[in-house]
């Protein structure tokens, strides 16, 4: 019997306690009260999300008046998990730095959002955009090449800003 | 045999060797950049730092014994350079003191003051000794506030190598190969403290035809090959063991391969064979043929025009082909740059089944590519072992020299061409070989010969085979395919770059060409049982089969097999049974595997 326990919450309960009726009623107000509290749902597409610079969207390229930022170094390839991105390297003879994306592909069925990318970029070129909206018609399109990624970097002034704001690495003080 | 110990460790040192040498031959690994084993000491990287100690001596030259009885050990107050120390009785290395660590992070920091941080787009990065050893011998902090040197990038040393002058950690390995491996010594240090560059001298420029290892040899990034520059990073290929095919010493090499296609060859380190090197002609052309205008099916030729078909299809009208011609009209050539296997069987099919006289292999020799050093005068890879297997003329059979002449006054009406381009070695012969009623080519490429013939059966390269090569040492070396082909498909232990290894078949990345292209012997043995020989007689199923049957009757090859081959990274002809110790080999910076 030693096992047993006697002192439950229910047998401690006072008798307007165990007839629930209080509690409910209570429960009910805080429902009817939401009807005059303004609307937090929005009716989608035709009011949008506008996402503030901590969304991870749909990796992009930063493009500057120069050309793209990129180097081809495609480490942003080799940490994804998901294998999603693929890169060519080409030489430059023209351009100040020596290496430039020939083929820059990323499989957005394949990609997490996971902003790995991002993190590992030692350029800032690839970061994550507020696009959230990404329908494929077949796989094929679901394979965005450079044409579909770069984006003049005026358009990212807030994630840019958000990733100097937040450093996921803190340089250790000297 | 001084006996010296490295921490704690005794070792039995051969006299004179330095204690680098006596370390790395006993598995312990001293950092260094600039020493080489077949280079001289330069001793200026100081990355090797040891601590050594000798026994205090009495003054009667006995040691000195603590109160312990153990000697005692007095060490040097600096440390020393393990690269130019010699061993000698009773010496103490420590390696792993913490005087030496300190040592070793300050001469990375110091190292690191002028090295630009661009691994992400170097060529060296994943395969750097800097990198490396910033891992490994570095606390990764740096004083060094000011603005870093800037030098020339992208500057030629000579036709196959590019000099970037900030990446260099002025080790001096280039210029001492230049002067004592290539022996064209036209590299030089010039300017001076941390303006130091490497330079050809004026009017020169690097154009050995073994300039290329340097780049190997580079412990960073400052030499890279413009042939290879950029094509990938060294983490996305897979590095497969092979030999170069290119001439008959058959270096041993390393193919990168991404995506089904061969993108770089490097050395590999065999004592016996090429030592550390290899020559840039079997670096750049040996690839090429490989991934390039290849034969990717069978092709039959119907209408005057030949067309993709399939296998059966085209050992089906080769075998009519063949039996509407006698035996004495048809030669079959051999080729000096096909495996031993594929000769055999050659070799077999003409005497047993077409019951031919005329069989007989074209020697590549080109006298002006020989040299003291790698280079053989024999371009093929396997003319030592086509004469072992057995194509040479039988008693009153047409040998390769009058082919041409033979094949003109119609007295050979069929030729069977193992994998080597004929029409190409001269205009008499690919004239001659419009006149032939049946031409049977296994080919590669889409060669002038391909395009002559009537069945042209895909043929796997070097890359794609499993078989062996015999070189001019009579050195019988075994090679595994490492590009993938429809036959080879299932192979165990293929090696696949990460992305090869992971990529669905809906992913671009993963979609290189998979050849539909055969061992020759393979075909050859469809095509003997398809001419009515002894089926039992033809049971081969994998080259192993082949070589076992090789071994078993030809003397050249006896008590040879595939796991001796690879234990012994190749055995001369005869030394089978040798004794065999394997020796320390070398390797300076690799990529480590994951």
């Amino acid at each position: 019997m030693a096992n047993i326990n006697t002192n439950t919450r229910a047998q401690k309960m006072t008798f307007w306690e165990k007839i629930y009726l209080p509690e409910i009623a209570k429960g009910l107000s805080l429902t009817f009260k939401q009807i005059f509290e303004p609307k937090i749902t929005r009716s989608y597409p035709e009011e949008r999300f506008e996402p503030t610079g901590s969304y991870r969207g749909r990796p992009v390229l930063v493009l500057e008046e120069e050309g793209e930022r990129c180097v081809a170094c495609g480490l942003c390839s080799r940490v994804c998990p998901a294998l999603a991105i693929e890169v060519q390297a080409g030489e430059t003879l023209t351009r100040d730095k020596e290496r430039y994306p020939e083929k820059f592909e990323i499989n957005m069925l394949r990609c997490i959002f996971c902003g790995f990318c991002e993190e590992v970029c030692p350029e800032e070129a690839i970061v994550m955009s507020k696009d959230y909206e990404m329908v494929y018609q077949n796989r094929e399109d679901a394979i965005l090449g450079k044409d579909k990624l770069l984006v003049p970097v005026a358009q990212l002034q807030d994630r840019l800003e958000y990733l100097r704001t937040h450093q996921y690495y803190e340089p250790k003080a000297a | 045999m001084p006996t010296i110990t490295i921490d704690d460790r005794k070792i039995d040192a051969k006299a004179g060797q330095t204690i680098i040498q006596a370390a790395l031959e006993n598995g312990m690994d001293v950092p260094h950049f600039c020493w080489h084993p077949s280079l001289s000491v330069a001793g200026n990287c100081r990355m090797c730092l040891v601590d050594v100690g000798m026994p205090k001596m009495n003054p009667d030259r006995t040691p000195a014994l603590d109160d312990n009885g153990n000697p005692v050990i007095m060490f040097m107050p600096k440390l020393q350079i393990a690269c130019a120390t010699q061993v000698s009785e009773g010496m103490v290395v420590r390696l792993g003191h913490p005087k030496v660590e300190t040592a070793q992070n300050a001469v990375m920091e110091f190292l690191l003051v002028n090295h630009p941080l661009d691994c992400p787009i170097c060529d060296e990065a994943g395969q750097c000794k800097l990198q490396e050893y910033g891992y490994k011998h570095s606390n990764g902090a740096s004083r060094f506030d000011e603005t870093k040197n800037h030098k020339d990038k992208r500057v030629s040393l000579g036709p196959n190598v590019l000099f970037d002058g900030e990446r260099c950690i002025s080790c001096s390995r280039c210029i001492r190969y230049a002067k004592e491996e290539a022996e064209q010594p036209v590299l030089s240090f010039v300017q001076r403290g941390d303006h130091v560059t490497i330079e050809t001298f004026p009017g020169t420029q690097f154009d050995s035809p073994y300039s290329m290892n340097v780049i190997e040899i580079c412990p960073v990034g400052a030499l890279t090959s413009p042939d290879f520059r950029f094509k990938a990073r060294v983490w996305d290929m897979s590095f497969n063991e092979t030999i170069c095919t290119g001439c008959s010493r058959g270096c041993n090499t390393q193919a990168g391969v991404r995506n089904n296609e061969i993108l770089r060859l490097e050395p590999n380190t065999n004592m016996d064979v090429n030592q550390y090197w290899m020559c840039d002609h079997g670096r750049l052309t040996q690839y090429d043929f490989v991934n390039q205008n290849r034969v990717t099916k069978p092709l039959v030729r119907s209408n005057g025009t030949l067309a993709e078909t399939d296998w059966n299809d085209a050992i089906q009208k080769a075998t009519e082909l063949l039996k509407g011609v006698n035996g004495s009209e048809i030669a079959v050539l051999g080729s000096s740059r096909a495996t031993n296997e594929d000769n055999y069987a050659l070799a077999r099919l003409a005497k047993e089944v077409l019951k031919t006289p005329n069989v007989d292999f074209f020697r590549f020799e080109n006298a002006s590519f020989g040299d003291a050093k790698l280079r053989k005068s024999d371009m093929s890879p396997n003319s030592i072992g086509a004469d072992a297997v057995g194509v040479k003329p039988s008693a009153g059979g047409v040998s390769a020299k009058d082919l041409a002449a033979k094949i003109s006054s119609g007295a050979i009406k069929a030729l069977y061409v193992l994998d080597d381009d004929i029409a190409a070695l001269s205009p008499e012969l690919a004239s001659a070989l419009d006149k032939l009623k049946v031409l049977i080519v296994h080919a590669h490429n889409h060669t002038a010969t391909a395009k002559k013939a009537h069945v042209v059966f895909a043929s796997a390269t070097y890359a794609e085979l499993e078989g062996t090569y015999t070189n001019f040492q009579n050195r019988v070396q075994h090679v595994e395919p490492f590009i993938v082909t429809t036959e080879n498909e299932r192979k165990m232990g293929m090696k696949m770059s990460r992305l090869d290894k992971f990529g669905a078949h809906n992913d671009r990345w993963t979609q290189g060409e998979r050849r539909n292209c055969r061992q020759s012997w393979r075909v050859i043995t469809s095509l003997a049982k398809g001419l009515g020989a002894n089926a039992d007689a033809w049971r081969y199923r994998a080259s192993e089969d082949v070589f076992e049957e090789l071994a078993d009757k030809i003397s050249f090859f006896s008590g040879l097999d595939y796991a001796l081959l690879d234990e012994r990274k190749g055995v001369v002809s005869g030394e089978a049974e040798k004794e065999f110790a394997p020796a320390f080999e070398y390797e300076s910076h690799t990529l480590k595997p994951n």
